[in-house]
């Protein structure tokens, strides 16, 4: 890390300024020297100076320089912020010279390894950061940020030490086994904190869950018999033709894929094969898919034809949708309607685009989407946490069970550790080959 | 170095080994070594005190009764010795689970020490020589022998250090400091400046020791007798029980009180550690406090608890467990008045606080030999830890080491996994110490694998293989070993249908125990048979956890470091984690993560510096 690496910080081209960002031990002195103003090996850290970037006695910009001197900066070393006028060509020009100068390009990411490796910020800090600069919506980004603020860590950090002290207590009782006046713990406190535990990271497991979904998008299935007008809905919610709608049953085969933005919130849709109980070869291997996409499936989209009674289909599809997180959209209301099912049902005509707002609400409901516009929430979204979370909450669950059966204090405390150490996993406090794989994956080390 | 001078008269030139100090690590070492038919020389200050117990009457406690256990597993002699000695036994943590029970006992000093003096006495290859040891021959960072006070100049090809807290040892009372070492014995002057010169990393550390009561001039009628287990119990495998455990001498309690608290308080200024006397002092430790550090740490603490131990039957001393103090003699015996039951007491020998130097274990690699001097090996308080039976399991692993190296065959490197000892040794060269150290269950992650009951399994095999274990107690680990395996097979056949499963499973459930179902057996099974099957059964979600956890630990232990590694080559470390590993160099990741100072994410960069250094 001894060398001084530059990124633009700012996406380009878009708004009045673009900040290039320096990082490294030449930072001040490469850019002092094309900068025509205060010397900035002489300013105080933490100020901004106003002047111009002057290359070869040609005048490039007129510029604002924040300098921030390690080690009170994002990466802990030496930062320079160019603030500039935002033309691609300026920019470019300026990191042009600063490369000529001994600068190198950041690697996509690089700024936040460096803070992550000189212990500025955790790991989840650091995967929260990585995640708010691939974020797509305006959504993925509130949740991401989260992350950045520290609450997550904040969180763990504080079930940590409850567990350390209930476990150094555990360790006590049985080093000074002689001792009477010391606190022994009791299989009845274990069984209180425990569960305490068990309920906050439920929680945040729960928040968790639809916060990765929210992020990385609703992985949504289309659902309904043949030519109930599933590509009609699916072209709705797209607002443009991407499905090909017939009027001839069983005409959409191939399953069609594809991301679109709802209201803020990413859909990844599989729009299926119609469902329907068939001899035909082709159309039963899309059954069969269809039944395995439930399976797999974060939300189902179930459209059921108004101006028909129930089918043998539908009332298949309602059972094996009924555990999941489903809306049931009655097609097709424009038609004189005989459907006599009568649970909670969005009534649309996808053709005339009626009632598809209703759609759209019903999955910011469905996904508490406006829980996670609020910035203060304590959540995870990496695969990597959550299955973690999952694993301390199993462990949870192991502690408890050795409670019930009132095994020996020191056995049930074999649990305990192993839920201190998976939380530990989650915010990086203990090395894991799954660590390193995670800097393999996210941090292009060792290039 | 000259060594070979005129006033030097140079001794016998044929020990392969000499042991520096006859304590407990001193006695195991050398008694390891000339099993192994190595020539060694014991050298010791006074052979009246080999193997002595300066402080608590006791051997075993809490994870240290397993080391002992884990000793007699390896060959060494402390468990014999102590069986042979025992005044009480019990075992500890009863009421919790097998990973944790421990044997304590109450041991004699007088015929501990008779004991092994015996032992080492009747040992072939082995010599017994009175001398202080002043400084170490060196040619070319390689021991070739030693010299004593006396002008004596003694070569050997390995020596091993066991000087206990003897180095420029410091007896403190009061306002009062005296060169001397325990009891008021001689010191080493002039090794630990020596070891110093030769680049050594020096610590002072503190420890202490509560006075001893006239037995006859305490009134115990009215405190609590503690007895031993009301069974025969043994720390050796060998089993041979040497006491009657219907007649086993009592320990009795006694607690502080507001009066005694009052003079302690009042009396702060005068005491040794607290009155400022000395511009710097050792560190103590921080499990073992004075009764100062205790009332002063925890001044809500109404009362603490006091044991009085009997030191022997041949004498009359009973040691006052929990009441160690470098308060000047007259604040003594006002405390000492103040405890109930002791109204009357007389002291025989007052407490005193001993400061000492101790080399820094980091200097260490994992087989006890020092990383400055080749065939030079430390073992026991000389590496900052305390108490006897750390000492002794150190000084077996150095004393089986020394003999492997002369062998020119690779260490034995116990795993935190396989032992006690293990745990010990590799928490001393990875983390080193700034207090006297103590083992603690708490060290051990792997307990559950590191049993009381299973020392045996564990470790017996390996010390046959070196050459320190008997046939007869070989032959008699398979027997236990085919047994176990016999047994398994049979609770298979031993079926309940009304519960649709065979005693195997059946065993699973808290309330059944194995002892009811023997005569369902097809032959009567040991005890020891009973209870390892049973554990096996009982505890076997858990074992299987614990045996998880620790191959994770075995897989990165394989993930080597080599040696000549330069740190400074490793790009992107942080500093202080770069420090520290170039300190402590470890030989594997596993021992790399449990640098205090190194972060996961230096692991992370030392391992990807490792996967192009071996592509390369």
């Amino acid at each position: 890390m001894d060398d001084t690496i530059v990124a633009i910080s700012t996406a380009l081209g878009e708004g009045a300024i673009s900040i290039i960002r320096v990082s490294g031990n030449d930072a001040i002195r490469i850019v002092n020297s094309i900068f025509n103003g205060k010397d900035l090996n002489k300013v105080s850290s933490h100020t901004i100076n106003y002047g111009y970037i002057v290359y070869k006695d040609e005048i490039i910009d007129e510029v604002l320089v924040s300098v921030m001197k390690a080690p009170k900066t994002y990466t802990k070393e030496d930062v320079i912020e160019i603030n500039t006028h935002g033309s691609i060509a300026v920019v470019n020009k300026i990191m042009e010279i600063l490369l000529l100068l001994g600068c190198r390009l950041a690697e996509p990411g690089e700024i936040t390894k460096r803070a992550f490796l000189n212990g500025r910020i955790d790991l989840t800090e650091a995967e929260g950061v990585m995640d708010l600069i691939n974020s797509e919506t305006e959504l993925s980004r509130k949740i991401a940020i989260n992350e950045v603020s520290g609450k997550v860590s904040e969180l763990i950090i504080d079930l940590r030490d409850k567990i350390v002290s209930l476990i150094s207590n555990i360790e006590v009782n049985i080093d000074y086994p002689e001792y009477e006046d010391i606190e022994v713990v009791t299989i009845k406190r274990i069984k209180e904190e425990v569960k305490e535990m068990k309920v906050k990271l439920q929680e945040v497991l729960k928040l968790s869950l639809d916060g990765k979904i929210l992020k990385d998008g609703i992985k949504t299935v289309i659902l309904g018999k043949p030519n109930v007008g599933k590509s009609s809905l699916l072209n709705a919610l797209l607002e443009e033709e991407k499905a090909i709608v017939t009027d001839v049953k069983g005409t959409t085969r191939d399953i069609v894929e594809g991301n679109i933005i709802v209201g803020g919130v990413k859909l990844n849709l599989i729009d299926t094969a119609g469902v329907r109980k068939s001899d035909d070869v082709v159309e039963k291997i899309g059954i069969e898919k269809s039944i395995n996409l439930i399976k797999e499936a974060e939300l189902v989209l179930l459209v059921l034809d108004s101006s028909e009674n129930l089918t043998e289909e539908d009332i298949f599809l309602l059972d094996k949708t009924k555990d999941k997180k489903r809306i049931v959209i009655m097609n097709k209301v424009d038609l004189k309607g005989n459907n006599t099912y009568n649970e909670e049902v969005i009534k649309i005509s996808a053709k005339n685009n009626i009632g598809i707002e209703l759609i759209k609400d019903k999955i910011k409901q469905l996904f508490n989407v406006g829980t996670f516009m609020n910035k203060n929430l304590t959540l995870f979204t990496n695969a990597r946490q959550i299955s973690l979370l999952k694993s301390a909450i199993s462990s949870l669950e192991d502690v408890e069970k050795g409670a019930n059966e009132n095994l020996e204090i020191d056995m049930i405390e074999i649990d305990l550790k192993l839920v201190w150490e998976k939380l530990g996993d989650i915010i990086g406090a203990n090395y894991t080959e799954e660590l390193v794989d995670n800097l393999f994956s996210r941090f292009c080390l060792g290039k | 170095m000259l060594y070979n001078t005129k006033e030097m008269k140079v001794i016998n030139l044929n020990y392969e080994v000499i042991v520096v100090g006859a304590g407990h690590a001193g006695c195991e070492a050398a008694l390891a070594t000339s099993r192994l038919e190595k020539k060694t020389l014991l050298i010791t200050i006074n052979k009246e005190n080999i193997a002595d117990m300066p402080c608590n009457p006791s051997i075993g406690g809490s994870a240290k009764g397993i080391v002992v256990r884990e000793i007699d597993a390896l060959g060494g002699e402390m468990g014999r010795n102590a069986d042979k000695t025992l005044l009480q036994i019990k075992m500890l943590n009863k009421s919790k689970g097998p990973a944790v029970r421990s044997l304590r006992s109450q041991a004699d000093k007088v015929t501990y020490k008779k004991e092994m003096i015996k032992t080492l006495e009747a040992q072939e290859n082995l010599e017994i020589k009175e001398a202080i040891v002043s400084d170490l021959l060196v040619e070319e960072n390689k021991i070739v022998g030693i010299t004593t006070e006396d002008g004596e100049s003694i070569n050997c090809n390995i020596c091993i250090l066991t000087t206990g807290t003897y180095l420029k040892a410091d007896i403190l009372v009061g306002d009062n400091r005296k060169p001397e070492g325990p009891h008021g014995e001689k010191r080493a002057n002039f090794l630990s400046d020596n070891l110093k010169k030769l680049g050594f990393n020096i610590l002072r550390l503190k420890t202490g020791t509560p006075p001893r009561i006239e037995r006859s001039s305490i009134d115990f009628s009215e405190l609590k007798r503690e007895d031993g287990d009301d069974e025969e119990l043994t720390f050796s495998f060998d089993n041979k029980v040497y006491y009657d455990y219907k007649n086993q001498v009592p320990c009795y309690l006694t607690y502080t009180n507001e009066k005694t608290h009052k003079i302690i308080m009042d009396n702060l200024n005068k005491s040794a550690m607290y009155g400022g006397f000395y511009e710097k002092l050792g560190t103590g430790p921080r499990y073992c406090p004075s009764i100062e550090d205790k009332v002063v740490r925890f001044s809500d603490k109404e009362r603490h608890q006091l044991f009085l131990e009997p030191e022997s039957l041949f004498y009359d001393d009973i040691y006052l467990q929990g009441f160690s103090t470098s308060m000047p003699y007259d604040v003594q015996e006002e405390m000492v008045h103040s405890l109930k039951g002791l109204e009357h007491a007389k002291i025989l020998r007052y407490a005193y606080a001993i400061e000492y130097d101790a080399i820094d274990p980091l200097q260490l690699k994992p087989s006890l030999e020092t990383k400055l001097i080749e065939n030079l090996f430390t073992a026991g308080q000389i590496n900052g830890t305390s108490g006897y039976e750390e000492a002794a399991g150190q000084g077996i692993i150095a004393g089986i080491n020394a003999s492997l190296k002369l062998d020119k065959k690779s260490p034995l490197i116990l795993s935190r996994s396989d032992a006690y000892i293990g745990v010990l040794i590799d928490d001393l060269v990875t983390k080193g110490t700034i207090e006297p150290y103590r083992l603690l269950t708490s060290r051990a992650e792997f307990r559950l694998l590191l049993r009381s009951d299973n020392a045996d399994l564990r470790l017996s095999k390996k010390a046959y293989e070196i050459g320190l274990l008997s046939k007869e107690r070989y032959d008699k680990l398979l027997r236990k070993e085919n047994d176990i395996k016999n047994l398994e097979e049979e609770l298979k056949n031993i079926t309940f249908p009304q519960y649709k499963c065979n005693l195997r499973e059946y065993l699973k459930r808290p309330e059944v125990k194995i002892i009811d179902y023997i005569d369902k057996f097809s032959k009567k099974y040991d005890k020891e048979v009973l209870e390892q099957v049973e554990i096996n059964y009982k505890y076997e979600g858990y074992i299987t956890k614990a045996k998880k956890e620790a191959d994770k630990i075995i897989k990165l232990g394989t993930k080597q470091i080599p040696d000549d590694i330069d740190y400074s080559k490793v790009d992107n470390l942080a500093t202080e984690a770069r420090q520290k590993l170039e300190k402590v160099r470890p030989r594997t990741i596993d021992q790399a993560t449990r640098i205090s100072g190194v972060n996961p994410s230096d692991i992370a960069i030392l391992m990807v510096y490792l996967k192009r250094y071996y592509n390369e």
